[in-house]
């Protein structure tokens, strides 16, 4: 763990959604233990402006300390890289040797078009929530919130569940491009809640609908998704999704399962 | 005050309704005029922001009615920087039956603002408080809870009883999906518009109102522009101006900047907080700080140790050679006193050569006896994910040693000025949350800024832009073809070519840096006149720089992330001036704003109530540098002023 390491870095850069995109090579020397992965790229692309000779390397970010779910790049073939739980802006780059050569590409899948570069559009997700990730009814002269006990244990799992980011790192690392966690996640989370049980056979049905209307694949159980959400999302999730599914395909019968 | 030749203009008036404290917004909600059902789809409402107060908003007149048009500057609505508050939200429930009440959580609120804040408004704070537990759980936010079913509470820095409502560590972010659910269920019924990727760059004003905004879209780089006929503005605060904060990276001031300049007030510029617990800084090349919920006081004692350069690490130094400073100096609140104070002493004990770890800017947060006293099980249960967070960043195994922290800016309660009403000076212009100059006077309670988000989205401004709506007529305006869309989109199209067309010696982030240091070191922790007057006088030189000298990198027409900084750092530099001017002209210290020349003989914040009980609220008079000062006085009939002693 030198404090000044040299890094050679295989990024992927593409210019626009319809542009053919390509790996290239960069080095980069004085990268500090301490430094955060994006922090690296910052002082890659501090030294790009400088140089004038190429324009810098888009990737996407906000909170910084992996809650917002924005930042996600795959590193060596990992969606968010080597570091478990840890999204890309907490993976610290002492997790890295000096002379280590890195690849760094954006989310792949057809539901998530890159914008530029390392940046994709996930807006596929926010359709998906919109179809049936709440609770649907006015909510502002609620009654009081201590009327409905809900134990702990389920809350836990209504909170567990409702801890996704939405980073779409599952989807990256689905053989089949799947977003069955980021939706099981948001389905479980109601499932476990009294609150929105009259319209859980809705939820279930127009969020898994649209899923499908957006391109992602289906879940085969390979499970790559749980191993690289930064949150430990469980895909116990996708076992509760799959129940809520069938129970509302079967009340309703409209559904093939 | 003459000395600075300060031009002062006409005091403002804040509209609030008149009687007791308690009735007051009862009583204004009986008399205000409301928007027949019928007629609220004729309005259309511009949300700006997704955070707390922009998603309830957006949410909650949506279901009211009124078309809203919503607009984020991220790819989805649910990235707004509200996702990473991490303590709680406070609400006067009393389900713990410790004491607490609507009455108990004003005075606190009164009080930890150091009486810099509006009475009438605090109080109608704590009054909605109660409803947004209610409305959250009904969301399905799942908030903590005991094993027999209740919700679960605890106390939080400054209270003495336990308020404060959470989910783990990440209450923000369930909070903020809560509230992202509500509107994305409205987008689904159409009554709201959802625009991604768009960065507000400035308001249009038509006939002295709020009539629409234009953005830039940052996916196709297009300047698109909206009529409505209200503009809410939930765009956070300004805590970048510091380079180095709390805040998420895409946090900045721009759209509030640009609506100052177009005739917004801007109020107690100065009070920023400071946050006693964050991660210290590692290195330069350092991008933002991490912040460890204060929620971690309630178990990890503070403390540096007593000699000063003692170099030993953390387990070689015996009990009897630690001081755990807070506790010596605060015995009844110890380690719980509020932010402003946590982080002052954090500054004093290393300023006194006593700081920890490599940089000697950083203090012990120690879990050890909590450890012992509870096991290992109990306090993973309440901190766990901030422990592993802390081990993420810095590699270090906080079960093991103690954590090192250091105060970091965090948050703004400085903002446009806005009446009770929560509008500014510009008629249908509205600010919510910490956009506005807010309930929290000098200094902010921890976990009230979820709180007062969620008031004024879900409870307070539905009712009052109905008020300012009704018996208008619906906007009829052609925003590509008005006159003052277009003139407007002229002037924002002139800056972005002016900006790339610099093409200097200087990287965007290379002049934020420098600014930012500035403004921690002069206008930070602790502020003298000596260093105000002179970073009064380098910031317009840097300013000068940037427009000579920054380089800018690609083209307008798409995704540029440096373009977007640039236009940001650009309000920044004028904000700061701002900023640095307002810490000068307040000759007092009340809450985040210390000034070293007004302090007790024990070293807390002094203020003079009888020269600076108002609120300081700033015109633009097209002069970065001669603002005109309008004055809001501050009246206290139900919590009477004192020094505040957490001793």
């Amino acid at each position: 763990m030198s404090d000044k390491m040299r890094m050679k870095l295989r990024i992927w850069r593409q210019k626009g959604p319809d542009s053919p995109g390509a790996l290239h090579d960069y080095e980069l020397d004085n990268v500090s233990s301490h430094m955060s992965f994006l922090e690296m790229l910052d002082v890659l692309n501090e030294k790009l402006i400088k140089e004038g000779k190429e324009e810098p390397i888009e990737y996407d970010y906000d909170c910084r300390e992996g809650i917002c779910g924005t930042c996600g790049v795959v590193v060596d073939g990992v969606p968010h890289g080597p570091a478990r739980r840890t999204a890309t802006c907490q993976l610290h780059m002492r997790t890295f040797r000096d002379g280590d050569t890195i690849t760094i590409e954006p989310w792949r899948s057809e539901a998530f078009p890159v914008i530029k570069d390392l940046v994709v559009d996930r807006s596929a997700f926010d359709r998906i929530i919109q179809a049936g990730g709440y609770v649907g009814v006015n909510t502002g002269c609620a009654q009081d919130a201590n009327s409905i006990p809900i134990g702990k244990e389920e809350a836990d799992k209504s909170f567990f569940a409702a801890a996704c980011i939405g980073c779409g790192a599952c989807v990256a690392a689905c053989p089949n491009a799947s977003a069955a966690l980021f939706v099981g996640a948001k389905i479980a989370q109601y499932a476990h809640l009294p609150q929105g049980k009259p319209e859980a056979t809705r939820r279930a049905l127009r969020m898994i609908e649209q899923m499908d209307a957006e391109g992602f694949g289906n879940c085969s159980n390979h499970g790559e998704c749980e191993a690289v959400c930064p949150k430990g999302i469980s895909i116990e999730n996708i076992a509760t999704m799959r129940r809520e599914y069938l129970k509302a395909a079967l009340k309703t019968g409209s559904a093939t399962i | 005050m003459s000395k600075l030749n300060i031009q002062e203009g006409t005091p403002l008036q804040a509209h609030i309704p008149s009687g007791q404290v308690s009735d007051k917004w009862d009583s204004y909600k009986a008399g205000i005029k409301v928007v027949n059902p019928a007629n609220k789809r004729k309005y259309t409402v511009l949300v700006i922001g997704t955070g707390l107060a922009g998603a309830s908003a957006a949410a909650t007149l949506a279901e009211l009615g009124y078309n809203v048009k919503s607009f984020c500057i991220s790819d989805s609505p649910r990235r707004a920087h509200s996702i990473a508050a991490q303590g709680g939200i406070n609400a006067a429930k009393n389900y713990q039956n410790d004491g607490d009440s609507v009455w108990r959580l004003f005075y606190d609120t009164v009080k930890g603002g150091d009486f810099r804040a509006r009475e009438a408004n605090v109080y109608r704070l704590a009054q909605v408080s109660v409803s947004i537990i209610d409305q959250c759980v009904a969301q399905g936010v799942p908030f903590a809870r005991e094993y027999g079913g209740m919700l679960s509470n605890r106390s939080f820095g400054g209270a003495q009883v336990s308020r404060t409502f959470y989910a783990s560590g990440q209450t923000g972010q369930q909070l903020l999906l809560g509230a992202y659910g509500a509107m994305m269920r409205q987008v689904d019924a159409g009554k709201v518009e959802l625009f991604t990727y768009r960065e507000m760059l400035d308001l249009v004003v038509i006939d002295g109102a709020a009539k629409g905004v234009v953005m830039r879209n940052l996916k196709t780089g297009e300047l698109e522009s909206y009529a409505g006929d209200a503009v809410l503005l939930c765009t956070g605060g300004y805590g970048n101006v510091y380079f180095l904060s709390t805040n998420a990276m895409n946090s900045n001031a721009t759209a509030a900047w640009r609506c100052h300049k177009r005739g917004a007030y801007f109020a107690n510029p100065c009070f920023t907080q400071i946050h006693p617990t964050c991660i210290p800084v590692s290195g330069d090349y350092q991008s933002k700080l991490t912040l460890m919920s204060e929620s971690l006081r309630n178990d990890g004692r503070v403390w540096v140790p007593k000699k000063a350069g003692d170099k030993r690490p953390p387990g070689e130094i015996p009990e009897d050679e630690r001081d755990y400073y807070l506790e010596r100096r605060y015995p009844s609140f110890g380690n719980l006193v509020p932010r402003d104070v946590a982080s002052r002493n954090a500054k004093y004990v290393c300023d006194e050569g006593r700081g920890v770890g490599e940089t000697g800017l950083a203090v012990y947060l120690d879990f050890a006896e909590s450890i012992q006293r509870l096991g290992r099980k109990a306090v993973e249960d309440r901190y766990g994910n901030l422990f592993e967070m802390y081990e993420r960043i810095t590699g270090e195994n906080p079960y093991e040693v103690p954590m090192k922290i250091y105060p970091a800016v965090h948050y703004t309660m400085g903002g446009l000025w806005v009446d009770y009403n929560l509008m500014t000076t510009i008629p249908g212009l509205f600010a919510l949350g910490e956009a506005n100059f807010s309930d929290h006077g000098a200094n902010r309670l921890g976990a009230s800024a979820l709180m007062q988000g969620l008031a004024d989205g879900y409870f307070v401004v539905p009712y009052t832009i109905g008020d300012y709506l009704a018996g208008k007529s619906p906007v009829k305006v052609d925003p590509e073809q008005h006159e003052a869309f277009k003139g407007v989109r002229a002037e924002i199209q002139g800056q972005i070519d002016k900006l790339l067309s610099i093409k200097g010696e200087r990287t965007v982030m290379e002049l934020y840096r420098e600014l930012g240091l500035k403004m921690w070191d002069y206008v930070g922790m602790s502020r003298t006149e000596e260093g105000l007057t002179q970073v009064l006088q380098e910031i317009p030189k840097l300013r000068e720089e940037f427009w000579q000298n920054v380089r800018i990198p690609g083209t307008a027409d798409g995704w540029n992330k440096n373009l977007e900084f640039a236009s940001r750092v650009a309000d920044f530099l004028e904000l700061g001036e701002l900023m640095a001017l307002d810490a000068l002209h307040r000759q007092e210290s009340c809450g985040g704003h210390f000034r070293e020349e007004y302090q007790t003989e024990e070293g807390e914040a002094k203020r003079n109530d009888e020269a600076y009980s108002y609120a300081a609220a700033w015109e633009y008079s097209g002069n970065l540098s001669q603002p005109v000062l309008h004055k809001e006085a501050l009246e206290f009939n139900d919590v009477k002023p004192s020094q505040r002693s957490y001793k």
